[in-house]
């Protein structure tokens, strides 16, 4: 089965997220860094998806959005968390509507530091998101 | 008459990297109504400001947005500059003006590239984006970051980019500008492109003023207002002629951008030929007392700044009115009566940037 | 160069006509800003006939209602909108009204002092 590691199909959704590093995922997609070429292509749906990522802090309202596409996704699948305020709020950790970090809702697999993240450092994560899947898969 | 029923839009969709809600009121394929909700990714971060002092108040405020970092911090800095009645150095004024364009070449290449994939031209997408990263590796010489800079203090600049450096980015943006020109072949005179985007979407000079339509959206309606002419930054020594359609349709938006693109290359140029020798910034001592709006024109348009103090460390009220949230009546007055298939498109055509409406 | 702009504190009964001169003007609504100051809200609408930065300012206390002028630019009703989610200010016939649900945010009010 470790084909499907080989083709992982990505899903990435903005939490409340600042925007930079959701430009950073888009980027990595892009012709400069590319991480088509470990073969994940990005789905906008989350039935087709293995891997989330997930970018910015949980807000009330983003909640079920975050609940749902997670649970709409097929097993094994792994959550990236992608940036500071997905790993733990950032810098608006202290606003009212911030609940915290992606692992407030969901189990989250691999986090990635930097505000914005560094394309590199995006790639580095979804590289070990994809070790994380293939063990997921033998389980 | 058809039957009516409401069809939800997002938050989640493929065309948009950011969630925004829409319900639509459709009547067969035609759109009769839309409602917009916004706040999936509302922080509440105007209310950080009881929390942090001014000074750190400027990485917050950067962070409202990734893509307008560079002006959001630029706006709340001349806003307190306005309440000291400090006069910035004029070496910093043009390094500002610099940054400014670059963020606006950079923002409107996403958003060509945006718009591209939206109507199914991977190709062109991933062209666009090749070419916006060249202005983020300049970002990243002359800044250190790449999305968010911190490169603006109360009271100037904090990093300086020299002769050498400003004259290879000169010639970086002549390079570009060349490939642009190619790529703008495509958006202007491709037919299946103009068939997307000709005759759709129209928000005519009159609905324009009456919805409060910003930048570019209100430009492409005929409309001839820019705040770079209010003259912030060095702006008011620099000569350019404000971009203005007279189509007032999707196609029109598209073309003002890309010719705002020009516009900005011209615009470094200049701002390169001119730059004075001086310091970086002025020290500004003491705590802020009192009020003063600020308007700047980014990427998506004018945005607003507003910032009360008291005479202490921490603020009143900082409050930022970004373009987006100005620009959401005019897109609901253009989605009236558009076809279903053409929504995606439609929501582009505005430059949505959702962080930036929430906050 | 730095923009200069007028800032006139009018009567809060007299938004309506004020907001209709801006209109015959032909200017157009730049934003709606408020501000929780002890007791009640400092409102703050912006105008702009062409580079003519015009601010009206109307300061009341916490129970004074006000009209919406959504009627003269329709895109008062989001600034209203968030006026009255995140500062409770009380705003009568709004053309459309989300009913404190526009951020659906947990906390009332969180910008009230």
């Amino acid at each position: 089965m470790a084909k499907i590691s080989k083709s992982p199909w990505l899903l990435h959704y903005d939490g409340s997220s600042c925007n930079g590093c959701d430009i950073e995922v888009l980027a990595c997609l892009t012709p400069v860094y590319d991480v088509e070429r470990f073969g994940i292509i990005n789905t906008g749906d989350p039935k087709h998806a293995d891997i989330l990522l997930i970018t910015g802090g949980i807000n009330t309202q983003n909640k079920q959005v975050v609940e749902q596409i997670y649970s709409q996704m097929p097993n094994p699948k792994v959550v990236v968390a992608v940036g500071i305020c997905a790993c733990n709020g950032g810098v608006f950790k202290d606003c009212y509507n911030i609940l915290g970090g992606a692992d407030k809702v969901i189990p989250v697999d691999v986090y990635v530091p930097g505000c914005a993240a560094r394309p590199e450092s995006i790639i580095d994560g979804v590289v070990k998101a994809l070790d994380i899947l293939e063990k997921k898969r033998e389980v | 008459m058809g039957k009516r029923s409401v069809v939800p839009f997002g938050p989640q969709h493929p065309v948009l990297p950011e969630p925004i809600h829409l319900d639509l009121v459709l009547e067969d394929e035609k759109v009769i109504e839309a409602i917009p909700s916004i706040g999936y990714i509302h922080r509440g971060l105007e209310k950080l400001i009881e929390k942090r002092d001014f000074n750190d108040y400027l990485y917050v405020i950067e962070r409202i947005c990734g893509i307008c970092s560079y002006m959001h911090g630029m706006g709340y800095c001349e806003a307190l500059e306005r309440i000291f009645d400090v006069e910035i150095p004029d070496r910093a004024k043009y390094l500002r003006t610099i940054w400014c364009e670059m963020s606006r070449v950079h923002s409107h290449l996403l958003w060509l590239g945006l718009l591209a994939d939206a109507f199914g031209f991977e190709a062109l997408f991933y062209q666009c984006w090749r070419m916006r990263e060249k202005v983020l590796d300049m970002f990243e010489a002359s800044t250190g970051g790449r999305v968010i800079f911190s490169v603006n203090k109360i009271g100037g600049v904090l990093k300086d980019m020299d002769k050498d450096m400003l004259a290879s980015f000169v010639k970086e943006f002549d390079a570009m500008e060349d490939e642009i020109k190619k790529l703008c072949d495509v958006f202007l005179t491709d037919y299946t492109v103009e068939s997307r985007l000709r005759k759709v979407g129209i928000l005519t000079k009159e609905d324009a003023v009456a919805t409060g339509a910003v930048g570019p959206m209100m430009r492409a309606s005929g409309i001839e207002i820019d705040t770079r002419k209010t003259g912030y930054a060095a702006y008011s020594n620099i000569d350019f002629k404000i971009i203005t359609s007279n189509d007032c349709d999707s196609y029109a938006r598209c073309e003002v951008r890309i010719k705002e693109l020009f516009q900005s290359f011209d615009i470094i140029r200049q701002a390169v030929a001119q730059i004075p020798d001086g310091d970086l910034s002025i020290a500004v001592k003491g705590n802020p007392n009192g009020e003063a709006f600020m308007r700047v024109e980014q990427p998506r348009g004018e945005a607003i700044y507003y910032v009360k103090a008291n005479g202490t460390k921490n603020l009143d009220r900082a409050r930022v009115r970004t373009p987006t949230f100005t620009n959401l009546t005019p897109l609901v007055k253009i989605l009236q009566g558009c076809d279903y298939a053409d929504v995606p498109i439609l929501i582009l055509t505005i430059d949505p940037c959702v962080s930036c409406t929430e906050r | 160069m730095r923009e200069e702009y007028e800032l006139t504190v009018i009567d809060s009964g007299d938004l309506s006509r004020y907001a209709l001169k801006m209109k015959r003007d032909n200017a157009r609504l730049v934003q709606i800003c408020a501000v929780s100051v002890p007791g009640g809200y400092e409102l703050s609408y912006s105008f702009a006939k062409g580079y003519e930065f015009i601010n009206y300012r109307i300061v009341i206390d916490e129970d004074t209602r006000i009209a919406s002028i959504g009627d003269v630019y329709p895109s008062a009703v989001f600034y209203e909108n968030e006026m009255k989610e995140l500062f409770g200010v009380k705003i009568d016939s709004m053309y459309l009204d989300y009913n404190n649900k526009l951020y659906r945010i947990e906390q009332e009010t969180p910008f009230k002092k």
